[in-house]
């Protein structure tokens, strides 16, 4: 047995978009071990829940993460809403469900194209962001934010899209499909990519789902869990297919995160042609008096938000447990036993987003 | 299996014109709804202090003896809740950004509003 060295990895590694610790322990090139730590961006968003009124944590709660931010701002307030027992109109769950969407799409073109960078495909990166940029363009046309959308409120959105623009959004989404299937093909079927992503990083069904894995890590080892099933908000109302893979490897989630970009342009257009005209808000009275556990589909997986009130206008508590929190035991089993090289690759494709993970 | 498929892709971007724009040679892209920055009106602020109670980064000083209203852009998230609080709609979201700074400052704009005096009430004459 040769001796064992400990490389550290992060928190600042030309792949990592954002701050995380790993030791890597080596025996020549193979990693035995991984200890990861986290700490470097902590916030304190669950503190700032008692200095700020329910109505105004909203706008912190959406800044959780700068990617998935309208998800986290529509979470916090299904959590208010079921807690104070209000009834959100209709038009208000499905403009939700179409906004959640544009983040997926967002955030998974965000992520392929950080992936091709992590392997080294810098062009493949410029046009994943190049298409990215069309999702981004709609979101600000939209609410008035590029990333950081601030449309929800308690009680329904704030903004409403006429049916005008509706209808110019899904023949944009024919555009947006094109660009993204010569996208993904590159991905998906290339040689190049192929071999640099099969069999790295691979972790069985029965691990996954042992250590926690959540959204496309789990879908990728073919766990069929996604949060959109439990029928939150609009999905109860709509269609939505779970897309799995078995390998488990880097390109199995790869693969899943290329396929749902198609499932969520199919659901903006299902819920486009189901949206009903109506208010888009009601009005609210009192405060929060009790507790809840939300639960919905982030672009990385399964989201909770727990909110706890005692009837005035601050919350007692509220915690927010994020996908790549639970993503982290699975990432540790993928990284033993794979080579040095391996690790960047490795990192990425389970989507981290350490602003999250540490509010 | 394939090989070069992104060939096809690349070369057609080699021909187009770049999708980048040259900012802040070249105006950012904006739509008549985007948030950049918050406006004052100082001839239409009453003092009522709601924009600082619902500000949740408290980036909003107001002074009323001193008739100012201050705002850190720096603190500022801009997250357009002032403006939808405003009763007098004296705040407004422009759509540029505000210029990069070196150095933390404190914007201040000065109150002009004069509350108009009230309508006198004629002496109802006793019965």
């Amino acid at each position: 047995m040769s001796k064992q060295i400990i490389v550290p990895f992060g928190p600042q590694h030309p792949v990592l978009p954002e701050p995380i610790h790993l030791d890597l322990v080596l025996e020549d090139e193979t990693v035995v071990d991984v200890i990861p730590s986290i700490g470097y961006i902590h916030r304190g968003f669950e503190k700032l829940v008692e200095k700020r009124e329910f109505t105004e944590y909203v706008y912190v709660a959406e800044r959780t993460c700068g990617i998935c931010s309208f998800v986290h701002g529509a979470t916090y307030c299904e959590g208010i809403e079921q807690i104070m027992k209000i009834d959100v109109p209709e038009r208000a769950q499905y403009l939700r469900v179409i906004w959640s969407e544009f983040s997926r799409l967002h955030s998974h073109l965000l992520w392929l194209g950080c992936f091709a960078d992590s392997f080294g495909f810098e062009n493949l990166f410029m046009g994943a962001w190049k298409t990215r940029e069309r999702v981004l363009d709609f979101m600000e046309e939209t609410t008035g934010g590029r990333v950081i959308q601030g449309t929800s409120k308690i009680g329904g959105v704030r903004r409403d899209i006429s049916s005008e623009r509706l209808d110019k959004m899904v023949k944009d989404l024919d555009i947006l499909d094109q660009e993204m299937k010569e996208l993904t093909t590159v991905f998906l079927h290339d040689d190049s990519v192929r071999h640099r992503l099969r069999n790295v990083g691979v972790i069985s069904r029965e691990d996954a789902y042992h250590l926690g894995a959540v959204g496309p890590t789990a879908r990728g080892s073919g766990v069929a869990i996604d949060m959109r099933k439990l029928g939150y908000g609009a999905y109860d109302r709509l269609n939505v297919p779970v897309i799995t893979d078995s390998c488990g490897d880097c390109l199995s989630r790869c693969t899943v995160r290329a396929k749902e970009l198609f499932t969520s342009t199919d659901l903006i257009r299902q819920a486009v042609s189901k949206i009903p005209d109506g208010p888009v808000e009601v009005k609210v009275t009192g405060a929060p008096d009790g507790e809840y556990f939300t639960r919905a589909e982030q672009p990385r997986g399964e989201l909770v938000h727990y909110l706890k009130g005692n009837g005035s206008k601050f919350l007692v508590r509220s915690r927010i447990r994020t996908p790549t929190l639970t993503n982290i035991p699975p990432l540790i089993k993928m990284l033993q036993g794979c080579e040095l090289a391996d690790v960047p690759v490795i990192v990425l494709s389970i989507d981290p987003c350490i602003s999250c993970t540490e509010r | 299996m394939a090989f070069f498929e992104m060939v096809r892709t690349a070369l057609r971007t080699v021909l187009q014109q770049p999708v980048t724009i040259l900012y802040p040679a070249q105006a950012a892209k904006k739509t008549p709804i985007s948030r950049g920055h918050v406006v004052h009106d100082g001839s239409k602020c009453i003092s009522c202090s709601i924009c600082v109670k619902k500000c949740p980064s408290q980036a909003i000083i107001l002074n009323k003896e001193a008739k100012t209203w201050q705002i850190d852009r720096f603190r500022c998230v801009v997250c357009n809740s002032c403006v939808d609080t405003c009763p007098t709609k004296c705040l407004s979201m422009d759509t540029q950004y505000t210029a990069p700074a070196a150095a933390k400052g404190i914007e201040t704009f000065t109150i002009t509003y004069v509350k108009p005096p009230k309508p006198e009430k004629k002496d109802e004459q006793k019965p």
